[in-house]
C-alpha cells in the first residue's frame, strides 16, 4: 500500500489537485484518515479546516473508516420505483449489517447513493464504482460471491 | 412513427471509441481543420447561426456564450466540458462519451480555437470512473496523432456532488474547493476558472459542434423546432417498455417519445405521469403529452426539457411517494451556501414526509406552495430554484394523490 504522503506529493503540482489527491488516497485506503487530510492541507498550503471542508463536502469522499469493498445502492426516483428498497433489505440480510455500516471483517460497507447514471437497468448498485443493473433480491448472493 | 435522427450519436455503434482511426475514417477532425482555416469570428458566427442552445438544461445560445469569452482580452482562457451529469434518470452524456469521445474533444477544440483558449478540462462525475479511464486513453491517442494541435485536454473527476453540475460550482471544484456556486455576475465567459474567461458547455452541446462546422449553421438551424433547433438525446426510464437512449429532432412530441420510441407502458398498464428533464423537472399529465419536447414548448407548459431524462410512471404509482423521495434528494444535495435552499429543501422534505405518512393537512399543501414559490425566486442557483418544481407541478396536476393522504 502506497503511503498517503507519496500519493499527495504526486498531485501538489496540479492546480486545484487536492480533490484528485483525495481520490487517489481513497483508492488505496478506502477512506481519508485524519492525518492524510492534515498532510494534504500542508502540501496544498491551505488551512486544515478548508481541506476538511472539501473532504466532507463530497459524498464520494469519506472521513470515516470503511470496508474494503464499498457497495452503494441508488435511492433516486427511477431506482426507487423499480424496487430499490427490496434490494436494500436483501443486502442488509446477506451481510448482516444495516445501511451505513461495515461488516465486522472489514470486507463490505453499505451506503446509499444518488443516481449513478445507469438508469436503463434499474435498480442499480455499484461495488467500488462498478455498476450492476437490474438487481433483484435473488441476484444479491451471486453478485457478492465475486468479492 | 417518427424516426430517430442521429447527429450527436452519429457514430454510435459504428466505431470503436478506443480506436482514433475509426473516428478519423468517419470524417472526424475534419471540422476542426476547417474551423482553423476560418477566422475565429467566423467560427463563432457559424455556431450562432445554427442557434445551438445548451444541452445541459439552461438552453443558452452557445455561439453567443462563446462570443462573450472571445471578446475578453486575457493571457489565458479555458474550455470546460461539463460531464457531471447528475440528474437522476439521465445517462446521455455517458453514452456519448463512451461511444464517441473524440466528437466531444473535437467540439471542445473548435471552441478553444474560436475563443482563444489552449487548455480544456472535462469534469466527469465520480460515478463514472470507467468513463474517466476511457477518456484518458482517447486523449492519449489524440495527442499521439497530433490532431488537437496546441489544444490540451485534461480530465478531472467529480466526487458525487449534484450541485457541481452548476457551472460555477463545477469551476470551484476544479480549483480544488467545495463545490459551492458563485455569485453572478461576473459570469464564467468573463471571469471563470482561476478568474480567467471560461466557456462551460455540456457534453452533448460540444458533440454537436463539429457537425455544425462541417455542414453549416443553416443546415442545423433547419432541424427540429425553430427556436431550439437540432436533436436531443433522451434517456427513457421508469415504467416504459423500452428503457433506452434515443436521439430525436426537437419537434418530436412527448407522446411520440413515450408511446412511439418508448413502446408505451410496461405490463399493459396505463400512463399516469412523466417527469422530463431530470429530478428537478415538472411532472406532466396525459393531457399535455402532445407538447413538443423543445425547450420553449416545455417551458410554456410549466415543465422543462432539462437534461432529457424521461421518467415514466404507470397508473399504480403513488405520486406522493415518488415526490417525497425527490424532496429527500434535494435536501441531501443542497450545498448549504444560501439559506432559501438549505432551509427550504429541508422544510419541503419534512412537509412531504408528513403528507406521505398521512398526517398532512390542507394547510401543509398551502405552505408547500408558498415555500416553493419563495425558493424558485430566492435561491442562489438553479438547484434551489428548480427543486420545488416536482412538488408544485404535482400539486397542480395530481392533487387527488395528495388529497387522498390528507387528514
Amino acid at each position: 500500500m502506497a503511503d498517503y504522503k507519496d500519493i499527495i506529493a504526486r498531485y501538489t503540482a496540479v492546480p486545484g489537485g487536492i480533490i484528485e489527491a483525495f481520490h487517489a488516497i481513497q483508492k488505496e485506503m478506502s477512506y481519508l484518515p485524519e492525518e492524510a487530510i492534515i498532510a494534504a492541507a500542508e502540501a496544498f498550503k491551505v488551512p486544515v479546516a478548508q481541506a476538511y471542508g472539501v473532504a466532507t463536502f463530497y459524498s464520494y469522499l469519506s472521513v470515516k473508516s470503511r470496508g474494503k469493498n464499498v457497495i452503494r445502492i441508488c435511492e433516486s426516483a427511477p431506482c426507487h420505483v423499480a424496487g430499490a428498497a427490496e434490494v436494500v433489505a436483501a443486502l442488509e440480510k446477506a451481510l448482516g449489517i444495516k445501511m451505513g455500516e461495515t461488516t465486522p471483517d472489514g470486507k463490505f460497507t453499505l451506503e446509499f447513493t444518488e443516481c449513478v447514471g445507469q438508469c436503463q437497468a434499474t435498480p442499480v448498485i455499484t461495488i467500488n464504482g462498478k455498476p450492476y443493473g437490474d438487481v433483484t433480491p435473488d441476484k444479491v448472493a451471486g453478485i457478492l460471491a465475486a468479492y | 412513427m417518427a424516426e430517430e435522427m442521429r447527429v450527436v450519436l452519429r457514430n454510435y455503434g459504428k466505431i470503436d471509441p478506443l480506436n482514433i482511426d475509426d473516428y478519423i475514417n468517419a470524417g472526424g477532425y475534419k471540422a476542426l481543420e476547417k474551423a482553423r482555416s476560418m477566422s475565429q469570428a467566423d467560427v463563432i458566427a457559424e455556431v450562432r447561426k445554427s442557434n445551438l442552445r445548451g444541452r445541459g438544461g439552461a438552453g443558452f445560445n452557445a455561439g453567443m456564450k462563446w462570443n462573450f469569452a472571445y471578446g475578453v482580452q486575457a493571457d489565458q482562457k479555458y474550455v470546460i466540458c461539463n460531464a457531471d451529469e447528475g440528474e437522476p434518470g439521465t445517462y446521455k452524456d455517458r453514452i456519448i462519451m463512451e461511444n464517441d469521445p473524440h466528437a466531444v474533444f473535437e467540439g471542445m477544440a473548435i471552441c478553444g480555437y474560436a475563443i482563444g483558449a489552449n487548455k480544456g478540462y472535462i469534469y466527469c462525475r465520480g460515478e463514472y470512473p470507467y468513463v474517466v479511464d476511457l477518456l484518458n486513453q482517447a486523449i492519449a491517442q489524440a495527442k499521439a496523432k497530433g490532431v488537437l494541435g496546441e489544444f490540451d485536454i485534461e480530465v478531472r473527476m467529480g466526487a458525487g456532488a449534484y450541485v457541481c453540475g452548476e457551472e460555477t460550482a463545477l469551476i470551484e471544484s476544479i480549483e480544488g474547493h467545495r463545490g459551492e456556486p458563485r455569485y453572478k455576475p461576473p459570469f464564467p465567459p468573463v471571469s471563470g476558472l482561476w478568474g480567467k474567461p471560461t466557456i462551460v458547455n455540456n457534453v452533448e452541446t460540444f458533440a454537436n459542434v463539429a457537425q455544425i462546422i462541417e455542414k453549416g449553421g443553416d443546415w442545423y438551424a433547419g432541424l427540429g423546432a425553430a427556436s431550439y433547433p437540432g436533436t436531443k438525446v433522451l434517456t427513457l426510464t421508469g415504467d416504459v417498455v423500452n428503457r433506452t437512449v434515443i436521439e430525436v429532432p426537437t419537434n418530436t412530441t412527448i407522446r411520440e417519445v413515450i408511446f412511439g420510441f418508448g413502446g408505451g407502458i410496461r405490463d399493459g398498464k396505463k400512463f399516469k405521469a412523466v417527469q422530463i428533464g431530470g429530478t428537478s423537472g415538472g411532472f406532466i399529465p396525459e393531457s399535455l403529452l402532445d407538447t413538443p419536447i423543445d425547450f420553449d414548448s416545455m417551458t410554456a407548459i410549466g415543465a422543462v426539457l432539462g437534461s432529457g431524462a424521461v421518467f415514466v410512471m404507470d397508473e399504480t404509482r403513488d405520486i406522493v411517494d415518488v415526490v417525497e423521495r425527490i424532496a429527500g434528494f434535494f435536501e441531501h444535495e443542497s450545498c448549504g451556501k444560501c439559506a432559501p435552499c438549505r432551509e427550504g429543501t429541508m422544510r419541503m422534505y419534512e412537509l412531504m414526509k408528513k403528507v406521505k405518512s398521512g398526517k398532512g393537512t390542507v394547510k401543509d399543501i398551502e405552505l408547500m406552495k408558498k415555500l416553493g414559490g419563495v425558493m424558485s425566486v430566492a435561491c442562489l442557483c438553479g438547484l434551489g430554484q428548480a427543486a420545488p418544481s416536482p412538488v408544485l407541478t404535482t400539486i397542480t396536476h395530481f392533487r387527488a394523490d395528495y388529497d387522498a393522504k390528507l387528514q
